[in-house]
């Protein structure tokens, strides 16, 4: 700990001497910033990474469709080829295939084992189509679809991307919520730590008020040192978190939920938004501690 | 520049200061008497607008107090330098700076060639790097009163000013007042010692107010 502190000089700022040098508190101004901001930068990379893999998601989902054609052995044939020469004259289809019984049976293996007699069960015929990047009208192809092979379903996921959308827009709001609450923390402690400064220099608040000294004069003398040190300690917070981030295994590597948590392309200026933040929480919250114990002393 | 008419002032509901009335002139010089406790420091704190009146007419450079913001009060107490006895300094300042600190808090620049002749005006040309809490008694008395007179002000005030001094000390800094007074300055001194206001009545021409039964008057001959 003795190692760590030592890092942090007591004061950044030689300009207001007027205020005398407060090590422990500087110390401890700078500490709270740097972790308020590696958390803040934390919960940026968490809600941007996790609304980029949900919006993917139901990107991904939203250009594919599956048709099931649930019809009697003797008309299924018959229904497919009609539900195929209707997607290739469907405006936003880019590619369509029907399933081989062996890509069924893969679907099947897991629930029912390797030893399925496919042959023998009335499976349902599923046609797998890709939709171009302008989409596809799902509901004309649903009524042409009806028309054409009454046994033919389109199943375009919505019910599967409405959540996934929900979802991205909830961990939006949960990160924009975290970052509010990591401020508004940030802000208490700042608060706290100059409410302590300011009462313990009281004194030398008397002697500025009595040789003259405006308001502005004595807030500023706090409120330059604690935006000083907010920014220094958010700037190290970040740069740690940046670190920290970036180290998070990629995307490729190892596939998955919890990988690609990071920030991607632009993204990465993000975080940079985080100290001018932090400096600007610091500066409102000691100017207010500063100026509501200034209205006490005249 | 201070004016009183029917001031009072009370704490918690009694009165300690009633029915004063003062006007001070530029120039003129008077010593504040009275028992401990009978409110001299509060007279002074009114004089300088660090309390206010709760009933009667203060003005300061004719501007009533009632009527005046922080900052307002603040401008007009870089027309006041105060001396107290218990001198308030910025410890972890050298004498130098906190002498110059009236035009620090102001934003005007400092002269080092004036700040020096202030600081060998009251005697602490050598201890202009010094910490306050190296200074002894008098030395600090000095330098409040060159931190005091730093802006050229109309007004003085000083607060027992020899209180913790011995009496060579004491005729040293009444010296100084009086010097400042003869360049114009209105100076009020509180004070209970007697023999000090006595030798100060030998060099200038003072009127010697005593609080008495919460009252403001002049005092008697046999000062």
């Amino acid at each position: 700990m003795r190692a760590l502190l030592a890092l942090f000089p007591a004061d950044l700022s030689g300009a207001d001497r007027v205020v005398p040098p407060t090590g422990f508190t500087a110390r401890l101004t700078l500490l709270t910033a740097a972790a308020m901001a590696f958390l803040a930068v934390f919960a940026l990379a968490l809600s941007l990474a996790t609304g980029r893999l949900a919006e993917r998601w139901s990107e991904a989902l939203a250009r594919s469709a599956t048709i099931r054609i649930s019809a009697p052995a003797e008309q299924m044939q018959a229904q497919t080829r009609a539900v195929l020469e209707v997607l290739a004259t469907t405006p936003g289809v880019a590619s369509y295939r029907a399933l081989e019984s062996a890509e069924m049976e893969a679907l099947l293996q897991p629930w029912f084992g390797p030893d399925l007699p496919i042959d023998s069960l009335p499976l349902p015929q599923l046609i797998e189509l890709t939709e171009t990047s302008a989409g596809m009208d799902a509901e004309g192809l649903r009524l042409r679809l009806s028309a054409e092979a009454p046994g033919a379903v389109l199943d375009d996921h919505t019910r599967w991307r409405r959540p996934l959308v929900s979802a991205a827009g909830r961990l939006r709001l949960l990160g924009l919520l975290s970052l509010v609450l990591i401020g508004s923390a940030m802000a208490g402690m700042i608060t706290l730590a100059a409410q302590a400064a300011l009462a313990a220099n009281v004194q030398v608040i008397r002697v500025l008020r009595l040789v003259g000294a405006r308001d502005d004069f004595i807030a500023g003398a706090f409120v330059r040192r604690f935006t000083v040190r907010g920014l220094a300690g958010a700037a190290l917070g970040t740069v740690l978190a940046m670190l920290a981030v970036a180290a998070l295994p990629a995307t490729d590597e190892a596939g998955g939920f919890l990988t690609g948590l990071g920030f991607a392309g632009a993204g990465w200026l993000w975080p940079l938004v985080v100290p001018p933040l932090a400096a600007a929480v610091a500066w409102l919250a000691t100017r207010a501690a500063a100026l509501r114990m200034l209205k006490g002393i005249r | 520049m201070i004016e009183l008419q029917n001031v009072a002032m009370s704490y918690g509901g009694s009165e300690l200061l009633s029915e004063m009335t003062l006007k001070l002139v530029p120039g003129s010089f008077h010593f504040l008497t009275g028992p401990s406790g009978a409110g001299k420091t509060t007279f002074l704190k009114l004089c300088y607008a660090e309390l206010l009146p709760s009933a009667g007419h203060l003005a300061l450079f004719g501007r009533d107090v009632r009527g005046l913001g922080r900052d307002d009060i603040a401008g007009l107490r870089q027309k006041i330098g105060v001396v107290h006895q218990d001198c308030q300094f910025l410890d972890h300042l050298p004498v130098a700076e906190n002498v110059a600190l009236p035009l620090s808090v102001a934003h005007r620049p400092v002269d080092p060639a004036e700040l020096r002749e202030l600081l060998g005006w009251v005697g602490l040309k050598t201890q202009a790097g010094a910490l306050p809490p190296q200074l002894s008694g008098g030395e600090r008395q000095r330098a409040a009163l060159a931190r005091a007179v730093m802006m050229s002000p109309d007004v003085i005030l000083a607060d027992e000013p020899t209180g913790n001094l011995d009496w060579e000390m004491s005729l040293r800094l009444l010296s100084l007042l009086v010097e400042l007074n003869k360049m114009g300055k209105t100076v009020v001194i509180a004070t209970h010692d007697l023999n000090l206001i006595r030798t100060a009545k030998s060099q200038v021409a003072a009127r010697v107010l005593r609080i008495a039964n919460r009252r403001l008057q002049l005092a008697g001959a046999d000062l």
